[in-house]
């Protein structure tokens, strides 16, 4: 076997497909049975089966976002994707208890590696459930909870039925009602009023069977003064049929409190990626999302923050790689709802080939407030005369307290630039990625390094995949 | 002995016929000087020979120590060890000068040797004190933003760092301020070697008072019409190309 670095994940790494027999599986389709099938695996109280049954209600009555989005998303089809698919309930808690075949596929990918390496904790889900996590003994003790959403709703009721779905309700959109019907496997995080974790936590979302649709459900509470930072990734090999993922991820900084949601997003190309987050961010609180999206066919996602405390502070840093084949669709969701509350949101596309990336934007600030502040930042980077970008801003303010700056830039690579480049001796992948590193980079500069280093890594393979 | 060697060249740019049947050779250890009107094609040859994707080569042959140009990619020609300092450097923003110099280092190193980051900064500074560039500009971005001098000089800087076989000048000298063509020249004439060649291409005199060239060639249209010793730059001075065109007309 090739001995690869723990932290280089490449786009052709996930591109791997073991068989695997499963012990659950609610069939093809959707239906009020397949929503009981899950809900009964489970053992669910009844509240929250009647939660689905009433979620799926919604999401056959929503439109499907096409008259703003794409028409592409009218190209899946829901019928014919399996919506639970796992070999048990419980995760592991050792390595070694994980079934022979996922625990190779998560050593593959490198996640045991990455856990003894800089990780507080781990989560790897393998389609609908979590087949290991755990969480090191100390935050045990210091009343840190990190579980799958089966164990969160099921052992800590009293903490997690409080905000599950208050961040984000279910008929928000068409696919936060699908998640909400039939949503399986992420995590469920609390930490205790002043626990500041120094270590992040990981989930490691792994899509396994062809036809499938992962839908995680992530709530993450940071009570007073807390501090985490939680770090996602994701892969799925490339099969012929499009696979579905459509996560919600609801996020919860209470007062002074500080998040921090780190996404390094692998999908292979057939993977439509349509995902919900938001996090509400209470007083003097700050809220971060990172959000680094790479592959997948068509990828909708706008995180978001609900500035609804004094002093709250929003942030977005996203980067979108848009290949051939590929549309990123991608922006940030700042709700101004308290006084003197900032927000900031800085996000750069690059699109390659025939790729498209789209930037979409919302700022509100109603007038009753004062001082709150909003600077967004947009650029674009095109690689070759092909690609197409588009920027919606829709910056809503009212009143004449609050300072708001916005600014765009598109930029080409030009073939002279390349030439100049390569005339130094770089090839063309090189010098294509360094135009890209450079475009990027002083984003990449905030985040953690682990991650840095592997984002810069996933370019470097996108950009020489990319030259024919 | 290795040479630069263009023969019976023909080069296009969309089917308007640039360089015709050009042919040079220099062998190295040599300093050539092209001269010759605007638009005669000292650039075209000059990007011709680097493999610029809009220069259609449509006869002829190119040699560079062996390696036959014609077929080979910009980086590859770069690797074998053909350097052009543009007439034109590029702006590349976001790509700092001491990291795009340092990854062209690398693609020219041995995978299982390891870059010496120390070794590297030290030679950087010592050249960029040579050509008077301010250490700060290493975390600039290339080219970006530069006065005409400063890209010119950081040509020089690119060709000092990376040792080529082979140097193409194109009109380093316009645009440097007198002191920056001394400091320049002096530059280049530490790198002259017995086994490094240079082709300078220039419209003026003055700089071969400090690169003193073995030959100097006259281009017209396309074509090398004329060669001589250093001698032949000073009459160009001082009578321009008028007398050779009535010569060829004749
Ligand atoms: N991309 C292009 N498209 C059309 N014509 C071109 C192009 N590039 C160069 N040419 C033409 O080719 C001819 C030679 O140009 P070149 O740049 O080689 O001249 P030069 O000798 O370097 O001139 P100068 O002394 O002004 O630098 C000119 O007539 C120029 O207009
Ligand atoms: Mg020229």
């Amino acid at each position: 076997m090739i001995k690869t670095n723990p932290i280089e994940v490449d786009r052709e790494k996930g591109n791997f497909h073991y068989n695997t027999d499963y012990e659950f599986d609610a069939g093809i389709g959707l239906s009020e049975d397949v929503v009981r099938y899950i809900s009964g695996v489970k053992k669910e109280d009844s509240w929250l089966q009647d939660f689905r049954l009433k979620a799926l209600q919604t999401f056959e009555k929503k439109r499907l976002p096409t008259h703003w989005a794409t028409n592409d998303l009218e190209n899946i089809d829901f019928d014919v994707i399996r919506y639970y698919l796992s070999k048990g309930q419980m995760p592991s808690r050792t390595w070694e208890e994980v079934p022979d075949d996922v625990k190779s596929t998560f050593e593959r990918l490198g996640i045991p590696e990455q856990e003894r390496k800089f990780l507080a904790g781990v989560e790897a889900q393998f389609d609908s459930e979590a087949a290991y996590s755990r969480m090191k003994d100390d935050l045990t003790e210091k009343g840190v909870i990190f579980v799958g959403s089966t164990e969160g709703l099921k052992d800590h009721p009293e903490i997690f039925k409080k905000w599950f779905g208050k961040v984000i309700p279910t008929s928000d959109n068409k696919f936060s009602a699908l998640n909400s019907a039939v949503f399986s496997g992420g995590s469920f995080i609390y930490v205790p009023p002043g626990v500041k974790l120094e270590q992040p936590l990981q989930a490691y979302f792994r899509i396994n069977a062809e036809n499938f649709g992962q839908f995680e459900r992530t709530l993450i509470i940071a009570d007073e003064g807390a501090e985490i930072t939680y770090m996602e990734g994701c892969t799925a090999p490339k099969f012929e049929t499009s696979t579905l993922h459509s996560a919600v991820v609801e996020l919860v900084a209470l007062r002074g409190a500080k998040i921090q949601y780190v996404t390094v997003q692998n999908w292979s190309n057939n993977v439509f990626n349509l995902v919900t987050k938001r996090a509400m961010a209470h007083e003097e609180s700050e809220v971060r999302w990172i959000d680094c999206n790479i592959g997948s066919r068509l990828t909708m996602k706008y995180p978001g923050v609900i500035l609804r405390g004094r002093k709250a502070r929003g942030e977005v840093l996203s980067i979108a790689l848009a290949n051939d084949g590929q549309h990123q669709d991608t922006g940030a969701k700042m709700v101004h709802a308290a006084d003197e509350t900032t927000s900031n949101v800085i996000a750069k596309s690059v699109s390659i080939g025939e790729g498209r990336s789209t930037y979409r934007g919302l700022v509100q600030m109603p007038g009753h407030l004062k001082h709150c502040k909003n600077n967004t930042e947009c650029d674009a980077l095109l690689i070759n005369s092909d690609s197409q970008t588009d920027t919606y801003p829709a910056i809503t303010v009212q009143g004449e307290d609050h300072s708001v700056q916005h600014e765009a830039s598109v930029s080409k690579v030009s073939a002279e630039q390349i030439f100049y480049m390569q005339q130094r001796g770089l090839s063309e992948g090189d010098a294509m990625s360094m135009c890209v590193n450079g475009f990027v980079n002083d984003l990449i500069r905030e985040f953690p390094m682990e991650y840095s280093v592997e984002l810069k890594r996933l370019i470097d393979l996108e950009m020489e995949g990319s030259v024919g | 002995m290795s040479t630069l060697k263009v023969q019976n060249l023909s080069v296009y740019i969309e089917d308007k016929p640039i360089l015709n049947d050009f042919s040079l050779e220099i062998p190295y250890g040599e300093v050539h000087a092209i001269m010759g009107p605007n638009g005669s094609g000292k650039s075209t040859l000059s990007k011709a020979l680097a493999a610029h994707p809009n220069y259609d080569i449509r006869n002829g042959t190119a040699e560079l120590d062996g390696h036959n140009l014609i077929d080979m990619e910009p980086d590859e020609i770069s690797r074998a060890g053909l350097f052009l300092a543009f007439q034109y450097p590029i702006e590349v923003p976001g790509v700092t000068i001491a990291n795009f110099i340092r990854a062209a280092i690398q693609a020219r190193m041995e995978e299982s040797k390891l870059f010496k980051a120390v070794d590297y900064y030290k030679k950087l500074y010592q050249k960029m004190d040579d050509l008077g560039i301010d250490r700060n500009f290493t975390a600039r971005s290339l080219n970006d933003g530069f006065s005409g001098g400063e890209k010119k000089r950081c040509e020089i800087l690119q060709m000092a760092m990376l040792d080529p076989k082979f140097c193409i000048l194109d009109e380093t000298d316009s645009g440097l301020d007198i002191d920056a063509l001394r400091v320049v020249s002096a530059g280049v004439n530490s790198m002259r070697s017995s086994n490094r060649g240079f082709l300078v291409i220039t419209h003026y005199q003055r700089l071969l008072d400090y690169i003193v060239p073995d030959k100097v060639h006259v281009m017209w249209e396309g074509k090398i019409v004329r060669s001589g010793d250093k001698d032949l730059a000073s009459e160009l001075e001082s009578k321009g190309y008028d007398w050779i065109k009535e010569e060829l007309a004749a």
